[in-house]
């Protein structure tokens, strides 16, 4: 007698979890590359995923690894999490790609987008944000504030995005003030906070009043602001470390990336592409500016900043010159994305 | 080169030495006793979370000095018990040590990460600071560099004329001897290690509180490592190691340095120079006629079993 409601019961449990099942919500992973941390790469990419998740309420669930190694590690990580039912994987950093090509194949059925890599397959997708952009109109402002002409650049590894990042910022800071050079500081890390305010401090030392920097952590900001000399932030607003010192960041945001191609695959739209994206769908950005920023200088970033989501105003426009003072792009000319993305020439002005 | 960017060149030179020195002087007490403890990575790491949340709670950096020590000093309880009394590898658990130590410090600072707080500033010492060339950089720096350097002067004192110092040797040349002499081997091995632990936490809460005012995960990037290196470098001399953390100091910023004054160097080749020096001591201390070049101490590494 007592067996029949418990066994109504266990039908009932069944049942709703069996429905609950198959209304289980459309899963999307992200494999990180560094510890989210507060300022850096990966917390921008975090913060998008918390955007979207936000947005997307109900309909899908959001996981992510972080601190995963380049290599054989990521592959493990993407893996498990491609055997778990996720529908969507973004793999956050540059040494995830073949990883992720590698998993990819076996899991034909799961979508997987790799940021900052080139190569695509039936299944795997690519996207990239054109950095640049934002270090350009970074370096206009640290140009305008410099009263030494002498900019400093805290860097780490001499590849490609890191140089073009260079390049766009001492393109900037050429453009509001023509007397400008950039001395730039290779640390050979992504992360050691010490050794980055280290390099800061060096350069201080070396009459450079605006410092920037391409490495994880805000120590750079924190040698300016002790120091009483300006910065400008990379990746995130970086203005807690240096109220007094920090101008502006070139900064990114990766939510408009990540809603578009989760709403696509949701849809069954969704396709294998490469995707560059900057300032006009807004990936990347500045951060509001300091109060020290006189309101010519704000005027004329905003301004360029229109001029290069019109498209009236590319970054690597020509006429540019080569350290060595030779002419690389000419007068009416610019760069393509191809030669953008194997960049490893410094434009005049550059010293180190 | 003009005398302000000497100057200059030594003041970062005696401030990237410092931790290095710190942690290298606790390491080398600990294996002057003849215990090998790897963990100097994992304990810099606790020691740098633990002063960074001390100081950014309670607002007051000599809190978290205070409380980067004694974390230090904690996490090397763990190894000395697991090493000392529960005799295991030394090495195998000085290893585990840096593994858990990083892992902790992630855990702990978790929360902390992006807080900012108002390092340590220069205290400049009135006159002797103003001595040309070696002035700012021994006497215009923050209370950790004089801490460190107070430090050194105690060690170097203890081991070249008190007894303590003696007892500490021949407990690491020669337990068996010393307890035959009455001396306690495992409390002097117990203290030895917890020393050590309380310096790796003092060089942590150096980097998150004065060097980079921050707490990032990782912070030491590698520093326990060199510290251990220096030890062998300096072949467990006492004012060799001194020597030692200012000249790894200055090999890496050497490098920052230069760079900036558009002397054309080769970056990576600089950054690996404090690893080179290290190397070719070793390679130099070994091809002297067998161990009498090494100084290191005899029962270094081997676990001692008192007699029941």
């Amino acid at each position: 007698m007592k067996l029949k409601p418990l066994l109504a019961l266990t039908t009932a449990l069944l049942g709703w979890s069996l429905a609950s099942q198959a209304a289980e919500p459309f899963k999307v992973g992200f494999v990180y590359v560094s510890p989210i941390g507060d300022a850096g790469w990966t917390y921008m990419h975090d913060r998008a995923r918390k955007i979207v998740a936000e947005e997307f309420g109900d309909k899908i669930e959001t996981t992510y690894v972080e601190s995963v190694a380049e290599g054989a590690d990521s592959e493990r990580v993407i893996r498990n999490m491609s055997a778990r039912g996720h529908d969507l994987i973004f793999t956050t950093s540059f040494g995830y790609m073949n990883p992720t090509l590698k998993v990819a194949r076996r899991f034909p059925q799961v979508k997987y987008e790799h940021a900052t890599g080139y190569k695509t397959a039936r299944n795997v997708g690519n996207y990239q944000a054109r950095a640049y952009q934002a270090r350009y109109l970074a370096g206009m402002t640290a140009g305008a504030m410099s009263d030494t002409n002498q900019i400093g650049y805290v860097a780490a590894f001499p590849i490609p995005e890191v140089i073009r990042g260079i390049n766009a910022f001492t393109l900037g800071a050429q453009a509001t003030n023509p007397d400008a050079t950039v001395k730039v500081v290779w640390i050979n890390t992504w992360h050691d906070p010490a050794k980055e305010r280290e390099a800061a401090d060096s350069l201080i030392l070396q009459d450079v009043d605006v410092l920037t920097m391409h490495t994880d952590s805000p120590a750079v900001i924190q040698a300016a602001e002790a120091r009483g000399v300006y910065s400008v932030g990379f990746n995130s607003d970086m203005s807690s470390y240096g109220p007094k010192s920090h101008l502006t960041a070139a900064v990114m945001h990766w939510e408009s990336i990540y809603r578009d191609k989760i709403q696509a695959v949701l849809d069954g739209t969704w396709e294998p592409t490469a995707i560059w994206h900057g300032l006009k769908e807004g990936v990347v950005d500045v951060a509001p500016f300091n109060e020290a920023v006189p309101e010519w200088v704000v005027e004329k970033v905003n301004s360029v900043k229109m001029q290069i989501i019109n498209g009236e105003h590319a970054v690597f426009e020509g006429p540019i010159y080569n350290q060595a003072g030779e002419l690389m792009v000419k007068e009416g000319e610019e760069l393509s994305d191809e030669d953008l993305l194997e960049l490893e020439w410094y434009v005049k002005g550059i010293d180190g | 080169m003009d005398l302000a960017l000497l100057e200059n060149i030594l003041f970062a030179t005696v401030r990237t030495g410092t931790p290095l020195l710190v942690v290298a002087l606790g390491a080398m007490i600990s294996e002057r006793s003849g215990v090998l403890n790897l963990g100097q990575e994992g304990m810099i790491l606790v020691g740098a979370a633990c002063a960074f949340i001390a100081a950014y709670s309670a607002d007051s950096l000599l809190l978290g000095v205070i409380i980067g020590a004694l974390a230090g000093a904690l996490v090397s309880l763990i190894f000395a018990f697991v090493a000392l009394t529960l005799i295991s590898n030394q090495v195998a658990t000085g290893l585990a040590l840096t593994i858990f130590g990083t892992g902790l410090s992630a855990f702990l600072g978790a929360e902390y990460v992006g807080q900012s707080i108002e390092g340590m500033t220069r205290v400049e010492l009135p006159l002797l600071h103003k001595i040309p060339l070696i002035g700012p950089a021994l006497f215009g720096q923050d209370l950790m560099v004089y801490l460190g350097l107070a430090l050194f002067a105690l060690v170097f004192w203890t081991m070249r004329s008190t007894r303590l110092g003696l007892i500490i040797r021949a407990v690491g040349e020669n337990p068996q001897v010393a307890h035959a002499l009455g001396y306690k081997v495992l409390v002097v091995r117990y203290a030895a290690v917890l020393f050590g632990g309380a310096m790796a936490g003092l060089a942590g809460a150096y980097l998150s509180l004065s060097y980079a005012p921050m707490w990032a995960e990782g912070i030491s990037a590698g520093r326990g490592w060199i510290a251990l290196a220096l030890v062998v470098f300096a072949s467990w001399r006492t004012e060799r190691i001194l020597l030692g953390a200012w000249l790894f100091g200055f090999a890496s910023i050497l490098h920052l340095l230069l760079q900036g004054f558009g002397y054309d160097v080769p970056s990576n080749l600089l950054a690996m120079l404090p690893y080179a020096v290290t190397i070719v001591v070793l390679v130099f201390m070994m091809s002297r006629k067998g161990a009498k070049g090494l100084f290191a101490p005899r029962s270094l590494g081997q676990p001692y079993h008192p007699p029941q």
